[in-house]
Formats: C-alpha cells, sequence, structure tokens
C-alpha cells in the first residue's frame, strides 16, 4: 500500500509527517536557543528523517519539504554563528555525516556546504563538486529530486562564477557549469525514472504530478543561463551541446518537450541565432511523439521579435541564412512525423512565413517558397475540413496582406492561390473577402489585365459557384454582402491606357458571365459603369478612325455593353437592364452614334413592354424613358417621332389615372428642348397638356364616381404650372386665356370641394398664385407677359 | 443650432466603390442632428452606414435603391424651415430650375433638396432654396461629365440657414458657403 491509498489517508499522513517534524523542530530550537550543537544535530536529523517517507505524493511532499527548508535556514544561521563562535566549519562539515540515515545526513551537509563555501575555507568547486557527486546516494526519484532541488537553491550564490566572490582558479567558470550541468542531469535521469515508480494503472495520474514536478528541473537551465560567464562559446561549445544530449538521451516525451521549450524560454536569442543548427538539428532526434512544432514555433516566434526589434540584428540573421536553416528543420520534421495533423504542419509554416516577413520582407521567393512547401504538405489530399487547419490557412494567407498591405505582392506569389485551392468553399470565401477587403482599405488599384486574371482566380469562390461545393444554404444577406464586395472591387481594377483597360473589362466581363443568375443582378452594373466610363475617356478623341488596330472604339464597347445587359434577362432583372440600356442610349447619343442610341432604346421599350409588369415600376421606367429621350439630340426626325410616339403612348397607358397625367404632361417636354434650335414644337406641346387635362378630368369624374368626392384637384394645379412653364418659355399656343381659365376652373373646384379639401393641394395652388403674382410685380417683358392674369 | 447632412446619389457599389475616405473622416457621429438624402444609395450597408452617423434620417426613393420603402417625396420641418426631398429623377426635364420651381411649390417647402444631377446646385429662387449637394462618391453621371464628389451641411439657426457644400477636387476638400435669410413673408405652412 504505497501511494495506493486514498485521498484522505494521504492527508493523514501529511499531518503525521508534519507532526513529527515540528515536535522535532521545537527540541532543535530548544537546542539552537541554547547553543547545544549535538541536540542541534540529533533533533535536525530526526527532523529531517520525516522527508525519508514514500508515501506522498510529489505534490504533499512538497509541502513537507518547504517546512523542512524553512527550518533549515535557521539552522543553517545557527551554523554560520557556530563558525564565528570559534567552531571549525571543516569540523562541522565532518560532524555531520554521523547522521545515521543517508537522506537527513545529506541535507545536512548541503547546509553545512553553504557555510563552508561562503566561509572560503575551501575553494567553492571543491566543495560543490563533493556535494553533488555525494548526493548519488539518494536514487529514490522524489527525494532525490528534492534533495538536489536543495543543493541547487543553497548554491546558486556561490557558484564560482567570473566576478562572484567565490570566482576561483582559471576554469572556474568551467568548474561552475560543470557542478549545474551535473546536477542538473542527475536531476533530469530522477525526473524521467519517476514514471516508472509504482502501478501502471497508476501511469496517467503519475505523469500529472511529474509534469508538476518540472520546474525543479528547469530551474538549472535557468541558473545556467544567469551564469556571467557563459559567454556565446561557451553555450555553443559546451553548455548547450551537454543539454541538448541530456535531452536526446533522456528518450522521454514529456522531458524532451518541456526541456526544449525551457532552452528556448532562457536562453538569449543571439545564442540561438547562433547555434540554430545545433538546436535544430536535436529535433528530429527526439521522439516521434513529442509536440516539437510547438517547439519550433516559439523558437521562431522568438527569433521573429528579436528581427523586429531592432535592424541592427537583421545582417545576423542573413550571416547564419536562418530561414535556410529553418525551412530545412521544418521540412524534416515534417517528413518524421508522418502522423502530425495538418494544421500542426500548416501552423509550422505560418510561422516560418511571419519570420519570413520580419526578418527578410524583399525575399518574396521566400514567402512563395514557404507558400510552395505548404502545397506540396496538403497536396494529394482532399479539402481540409478541420476547423483549426482551415483557421491556420486563412492566417498563412493573411500574413503577407497585413504585411505588405499591397494585394500587388500576392498576385506575383505563384503559389498563392494554390493554398487557396485547399480551402473548403466557405473558408475560400471569406479569404476572398479578406482580400478584397484589403485592396479596398489600401485603396489598391489593380491596372493590368494580368493582375486582373490573378485576382479573379484567388477570389473565384465568390464569383461562380466551385465544382463540388454543396448546394449553398447560404444566408442571403451574407450572400449579398459577398457579391457587394465583388461588386465595389471592380471599382478598383482600372487602367488609364483605353486598349488595357478594354482588355481588363472584356477579363471581369468573362469571369462574372461565369456567375449565374443569382450574381448577375450586383456584379453587371459595375462592369457596365466602368466601360460607360472608358467610353466617355474615348468619347470625341475616336472620330471614327478606320484603322483596325485601334480596339478601344466606342462602337466596340457598345457591342459588349449591350450583351452583358443582355445577361440580366436570365435573371430576371427587366428593370436594372432597362435602366442601363437607357445609360448606354444616353452615352451612345453623347457619341453621335444614332443607330447604337437608337437600338439601345429599343432594346427598354421591349422590355418595357414585355418584361415590367409592375404598375409602380412602370411608372418609374416611364419617366426614365421620358427623361433620358428628352436629353437625346441624336436622333433624326424618323426615330425621334417613332420614339416620342411610343413614350406617350405607354404614357397614357399606365393603370392609374394621376399616374397617366403625369406622365403624359412629362411628355410635353419631348417636343420643347430649350437649349436646342429645331425642337419647339409648341402645338405638340400643348396636345400633351390637353391630353393631360383630360385625363385629369377623367380622374375627377372616376373619384366621384367611386367615393362620392371631387378627384385630385392637385393634377389641376400641377398642369397649371406646366403651362405657366411653357407660357414663360414663350410657346405661343399656351395662351393667357387658356391660363386664366385653369386658374377658375381650379378655384371653382377647390370651393365646391371645400368638405373635403386637400390641405396640401390647396397650398399648392396658393404658390402657384402667388408665384403668378411674383411674376407679374417682376416687371420688364415676364411682367409685362404675365399682365393680363388676373389672380 | 441644427446640423442637417445632405448627400445622395452615392451609387454604391454600382457606380462607385465607397465614400472618399477623406469624407469619411470628416462625417463622424454625433455631430449631425438630421441626416436627408435624396437616394441612390444604394444598398443596405450604406444605409447602415449613414444611420451610423444620426439616427434621424430621411431618405427618398431613387431609381437604383434596393430599398423599395423609401418614399417618392418627403417634407419634414426644422426649426422655422420647411424641408422638401426628392431624388428628381421623377422632375422631367431633369435638374431643369424651372421644373424644380414646381415641384418646391407643390411641396410648399422653403428648402426643396434634389439629386439625380450629379451636380452640386444651389440656387435662391422666389425666397426658397433648390438645393443639389451632387454626388456624394462623384459617381459616373450621363448628365454630368467629371463629377466631383461633394455634399452639404446646412447649418439651420432660426431664420437662417448657413449651407456649406464640401466638394473633393483633386484630392483636396473645399468648402464653400451659401448664405440665406428665410423673409419675413415666410408661405410656410405654419
Amino acid at each position: 500500500m504505497m501511494s495506493d491509498g486514498g485521498i484522505e489517508d494521504e492527508e493523514k499522513w501529511l499531518a503525521e509527517g508534519i507532526a513529527g517534524l515540528q515536535h522535532n523542530a521545537f527540541y532543535m530550537h530548544r537546542a539552537l536557543d541554547s547553543n547545544n550543537l549535538r541536540d542541534a544535530l540529533k533533533y535536525s536529523a530526526q527532523m529531517l528523517s520525516e522527508l525519508r517517507t514514500s508515501r506522498l505524493s510529489p505534490h504533499k511532499y512538497y509541502e513537507l519539504y518547504m517546512r523542512a527548508f524553512d527550518e533549515l535556514r535557521k539552522l543553517e544561521m545557527f551554523f554560520k554563528e557556530e563558525t564565528k563562535r570559534g567552531c571549525s566549519v571543516i569540523d562541522l562539515y565532518e560532524l555531520v555525516q554521523h547522521a545515521g540515515n543517508i537522506l537527513p545526513r545529506l541535507y545536512l551537509l548541503c547546509t553545512v556546504g553553504s557555510v563552508y563555501i561562503r566561509s572560503k575555507e575551501a575553494p567553492a568547486k571543491d566543495v560543490l563538486k563533493d556535494l553533488v557527486e555525494m548526493c548519488r546516494g539518494i536514487q529514490h526519484p522524489v527525494r532525490g529530486l528534492f534533495l538536489r532541488s536543495y543543493l541547487s537553491q543553497v548554491s546558486r550564490d556561490k557558484l564560482p562564477d567570473i566576478g562572484s566572490e567565490y570566482e576561483g582558479d582559471a576554469d572556474t567558470v568551467m568548474d561552475a557549469v560543470e557542478f549545474v550541468l551535473q546536477n542538473f542531469t542527475e536531476m533530469n535521469k530522477l525526473w524521467v525514472r519517476m514514471q516508472h515508480q509504482g502501478p501502471v494503472r497508476e501511469k496517467e495520474k503519475r505523469e500529472k504530478e511529474r509534469s508538476e514536478l518540472r520546474d525543479l528541473v528547469g530551474k538549472n537551465l535557468h541558473v545556467l543561463s544567469q551564469i556571467e560567464g557563459v559567454d556565446l562559446d561557451l553555450y555553443r561549445d559546451t553548455v548547450l551541446p551537454r543539454v541538448l544530449e541530456q535531452v536526446v538521451n533522456c528518450k522521454d516525451e514529456i522531458a524532451q518537450y518541456y526541456l526544449m521549450d525551457c532552452i528556448i524560454q532562457v536562453f538569449p536569442d543571439e545564442y540561438h541565432l547562433q547555434t540554430l543548427e545545433t538546436l535544430l538539428g536535436a529535433c528530429p532526434q527526439l521522439q516521434p511523439i513529442v509536440d516539437i512544432k510547438t517547439v519550433l514555433s516559439q523558437l521562431m516566434d522568438r527569433l521573429s521579435n528579436y528581427a523586429a526589434s531592432s535592424a541592427e540584428v537583421l545582417p545576423e540573421f542573413l550571416q547564419v541564412e536562418a530561414f535556410a536553416k529553418l525551412s530545412n528543420a521544418i521540412g524534416k520534421v515534417i517528413e518524421a512525423q508522418v502522423d502530425m495533423p495538418a494544421f500542426g504542419s500548416i501552423g509550422l509554416y505560418v510561422s516560418l512565413l511571419t519570420f519570413t516577413l520580419r526578418v527578410h520582407p524583399d525575399r518574396l521567393d521566400y514567402v512563395d517558397q514557404v507558400l510552395g512547401a505548404c502545397v506540396k504538405k496538403l497536396s494529394g489530399k482532399a479539402k481540409l475540413e478541420d476547423s483549426k487547419g482551415t483557421k491556420q490557412i486563412v492566417a498563412l494567407l493573411s500574413a503577407p496582406l497585413e504585411k505588405y498591405n499591397d494585394i500587388g505582392i500576392a498576385l506575383k506569389l505563384s503559389n498563392y492561390p494554390r493554398v487557396m485551392d485547399h480551402l473548403d468553399s466557405a473558408t475560400n470565401k471569406v479569404m476572398a473577402v479578406v482580400i478584397i477587403q484589403s485592396i479596398m482599405k489600401n485603396n489598391t488599384c489593380i491596372s493590368t489585365a494580368d493582375k486582373v486574371e490573378a485576382l479573379f482566380e484567388l477570389i473565384k469562390g465568390l464569383i461562380k459557384d466551385l465544382d463540388g461545393a454543396p448546394a449553398d444554404e447560404l444566408d442571403e444577406e451574407d450572400f449579398k454582402e459577398e457579391q457587394n464586395s465583388v461588386a465595389r472591387l471592380i471599382h478598383m481594377l482600372h487602367n488609364d491606357d483605353p486598349e488595357e483597360m478594354l482588355k481588363i473589362i472584356c477579363i471581369v466581363r468573362k469571369h462574372i458571365l461565369s456567375g449565374g443568375p443569382k450574381r448577375l443582378a450586383f456584379t453587371v452594373p459595375p462592369l457596365i459603369f466602368s466601360a460607360l466610363k472608358l467610353v466617355r475617356r474615348l468619347q470625341g478623341q475616336d472620330g471614327d478612325l478606320d484603322g483596325e488596330e485601334m480596339s478601344a472604339t466606342p462602337k466596340k464597347i457598345f457591342q459588349l455593353l449591350h450583351q452583358t445587359i443582355e445577361a440580366l434577362l436570365s435573371v430576371p432583372a427587366p428593370e436594372l437592364a432597362l435602366r442601363l440600356y437607357l445609360q448606354c442610349a444616353e452615352a451612345a447619343n453623347d457619341c453621335d452614334i444614332e443607330p447604337v442610341a437608337y437600338e439601345f432604346f429599343t432594346q427598354a421599350f421591349i422590355l418595357y413592354e414585355e418584361e415590367v409588369a409592375d404598375s409602380k415600376a412602370q411608372v418609374t421606367a416611364i419617366h426614365l424613358i421620358i427623361g433620358t429621350l428628352q436629353r437625346m439630340n441624336v436622333f433624326g426626325v424618323e426615330n425621334r417621332d417613332t420614339l416620342t410616339h411610343k413614350a406617350t403612348g405607354y404614357s397614357a397607358k399606365l393603370l392609374k389615372k394621376p399616374d397617366q397625367c403625369r406622365a403624359v404632361y412629362a411628355c410635353s417636354h419631348l417636343f420643347w428642348v430649350d437649349d436646342q434650335d429645331g425642337i419647339k414644337d409648341g402645338e405638340r406641346v400643348l396636345l400633351c397638356l390637353k391630353r393631360a387635362l383630360r385625363i385629369a378630368n377623367a380622374a375627377q369624374q372616376m373619384a366621384n364616381v367611386t367615393r362620392g368626392s371631387n378627384g385630385p384637384v392637385t393634377l389641376f394645379v400641377e398642369i397649371l404650372n406646366k403651362y405657366l412653364y411653357f407660357f414663360e418659355k414663350g410657346n405661343a399656343q399656351v395662351t393667357t386665356a387658356a391660363i386664366q381659365g385653369l386658374v377658375e376652373l381650379i378655384t371653382t373646384e377647390m370651393q365646391s370641394d371645400a368638405k373635403t379639401q386637400d390641405p396640401s393641394a390647396d397650398a399648392f395652388f396658393s404658390s402657384t398664385l402667388r408665384y403668378i403674382q411674383f411674376q407679374k410685380q417682376k416687371g420688364g417683358a415676364m411682367g409685362e407677359k404675365y399682365e393680363p392674369i388676373k389672380v | 443650432m441644427v446640423l442637417v447632412l445632405a448627400l445622395g446619389d452615392l451609387h454604391i457599389p454600382h457606380r462607385a466603390a465607397d465614400l472618399p475616405p477623406k469624407f469619411k473622416s470628416m462625417l463622424v457621429p454625433g455631430k449631425i442632428q438630421h441626416i436627408i438624402c435624396t437616394g441612390n444609395l444604394c444598398i443596405k450597408e450604406v444605409h447602415d452606414y449613414l444611420k451610423s452617423l444620426c439616427p434621424d434620417m430621411h431618405i427618398t426613393r431613387g431609381e437604383y435603391d434596393e430599398d423599395a420603402r423609401y418614399p417618392e417625396t418627403k417634407t419634414l420641418t426644422i426649426g422655422q424651415f420647411k424641408l422638401g426631398l426628392c431624388h428628381g429623377h421623377q422632375v422631367v426635364p431633369w435638374g431643369d430650375l424651372d421644373s424644380l420651381a414646381m415641384l418646391q411649390r407643390q411641396l410648399d417647402v422653403d428648402i426643396l433638396v434634389t439629386g439625380h444631377t450629379h451636380q452640386f446646385k444651389a440656387y435662391k429662387h422666389e425666397g426658397g432654396v433648390v438645393i443639389n449637394p451632387g454626388s456624394a462618391t462623384g459617381a459616373y453621371s450621363s448628365i454630368t461629365y467629371d463629377v466631383n464628389p461633394s455634399f452639404v451641411l446646412m447649418d439651420i439657426d432660426a431664420l437662417r440657414v448657413v449651407v456649406y457644400v464640401y466638394e473633393l477636387i483633386d484630392g483636396e476638400v473645399k468648402v464653400d458657403k451659401i448664405d440665406f435669410k428665410k423673409t419675413s413673408t415666410s408661405h410656410s405652412a405654419h
């Protein structure tokens, strides 16, 4: 029943141990107070005997040890006093060796040894050597570990280091190092052996307990790093090889992982840099299950930070070819550890890439090499499914974007898209969005067709449904956001040279048309406007050059535009397509290409007739048609007549009377264009206005029938305003008499309709009358013109 | 004193990627009391961005807006002023002052804000003002060539409104100021 007892038993044993310890400590104190050396030794030895127990777990043993440790400090003070009182420290050193049991004897010996070194009656190195050798007498792992830990504790400020008061002869640093190394080696052996103590079934618990003791061992490395005399040479030639020898030879994964990490953490970065080969060389020799990737990542992170700390250290990195060595070591580790999970190996590449970006920001070939190695590792495997690995790839791909703030760099990396191919479709999209955001944030202009092609290859996850991607159960909002980000991106693709710009447009077009109906409504408009901007740049300078060598001509672009907008019909998005056709028509007008403008208009009308069904949508569409047509000056009489005829026709056929009325009076402007000779057809203007009046009348009658109230007086006021408009413009067909008649009509309507008065119509009419008044009072030609109208 | 941001025709993402960064850094939350937007934002992300600047927002519908709930016209009263809002594609001929003046009479407002032409304009007209804040992104327009990004801030104080126009010209923000006093013969409905 060794360590087999329950927790309660252990508590009991610990309590007993503490009681025994305190009991003897009490008598020891009494002996100390009365300067009774003999009793002091007797009771201290008995006190220390409590540490001989095998029944306590390391954790409890530690508690007991700490109490003993405190008592030993007092004893040490006493020994120091004794030597001052004339007792020979050499005698003391002999005397304590009479203790009956070996463990108390060795604790006492270490305690006196500390005083011995301090007295300088013998060289520190000799005393230390003696002590570290004698400690071999304890081979029980836990007892031995704590004893040696005690030795380490009492000796750490008494090492014969350079500059220390205990400094010895020529090889003094070596002596200090030897002592610590020897204690370290022995402690590690004891520690590793701990796992074999006790029954197999408790191994897991034991390993956990063992882990808790690791810092006792690691402390030695810390002491080593604190020795002044350990310079780079000594570290490289002695300390590191000896430590690594122990690490490798102990063949224990817990020890190996912990100690490798310890080495990296406690020794200075410049030492690591100068001993990279040795340190990395040990990695493949470690047990296969050691988590070497974490160790290496930590090393690379430290070196990265070191490189970032000062530009002065960068030449060192180049001198020792740190990149090649790390890259090589990672390759070997990945090769050796076949079972390493994907996220582990990718994690290593992330660390190496971080290192590369910090140390060699100018070496894109290194960056690409790291990505290439990662691709090689991933190739032959299916898309990465585990989320940890995916996260690592995103980190890998994001690092260059964050470093350079320039997507142009990523586009130069041949392996970049190949890494992206290994992402599952959801993550691929996330990465594509990250790329687009990087472009936006840095306001990067992508200026060549080649780069655009490469970019679309990178973000293809957003551009089309990838093969094998699950039939999206994608959130609609997310999809919209993604596609809108693609739309924004299209504005970042630009070249001042029209030929190159046209190439860019063609590439974008090719890609977005592959996106299928659900994407087109998002991606077509930005492309159309990008192309229209190019048309505007070419406009004027083109002048129908017959030369075939020029491919970027408005005509050619219009053709492209036509075919692109047509694709929207598959969505279907007729309202959007109609707007875009009208934009193109106006652009063709500005380029003075009548047939093209006419064709675009025809397309807009076809859509209006066949596809725009919603009455509200029709109202907006007809106003856009009228507004655009009003601005067109490229058409000859015949074409213009055809189009205006259609426009007025459709206006009068809108579903609701008020909408008809407004559209029809808007059509009046098609026959009267202010800044243009030729189109001032007063008669047809008047026809439109009269037609609008008839519709307003009809609307009113309908309102009378259906609601028993007068209809929209406001329509009459609107028409009155149109009359005034053309009256002022000098349309002789619009007479003062007609205006006067309308004013009176509205006044009557308003009065008869007093009960159901529409305050907004009232206000509108008042402000119109006020306007007439205002014009009358203006004087001059306008005042004279208005003079006959009575209000 | 009340600050009103007037803007419109951003056409994101159809014609522009985003607002100019210089504008974005000027437009910070908490300084503006009202936003009036003539329309053509065109997407929810832009709506949300504007809303983050100031929750009191008034928007009319442009022909490219995805949100069909924006009204065609809107009126609101700020201090002593009655403001009218409309995108403007409904008013033919587009951008024509006399036709806009009719809309101003129809809405019976002191200040009419419209867009669509992408060209900044501010007229005093029959004792009222007609303002077009231009395109906040400098978006392509079939009507106006070489559009500079612009927006308008109105500082409304009692009977006085100061209209500040911010225009981005060759990467620099230029500010212009137009002063307008409402006459005592106010014809506002109040």
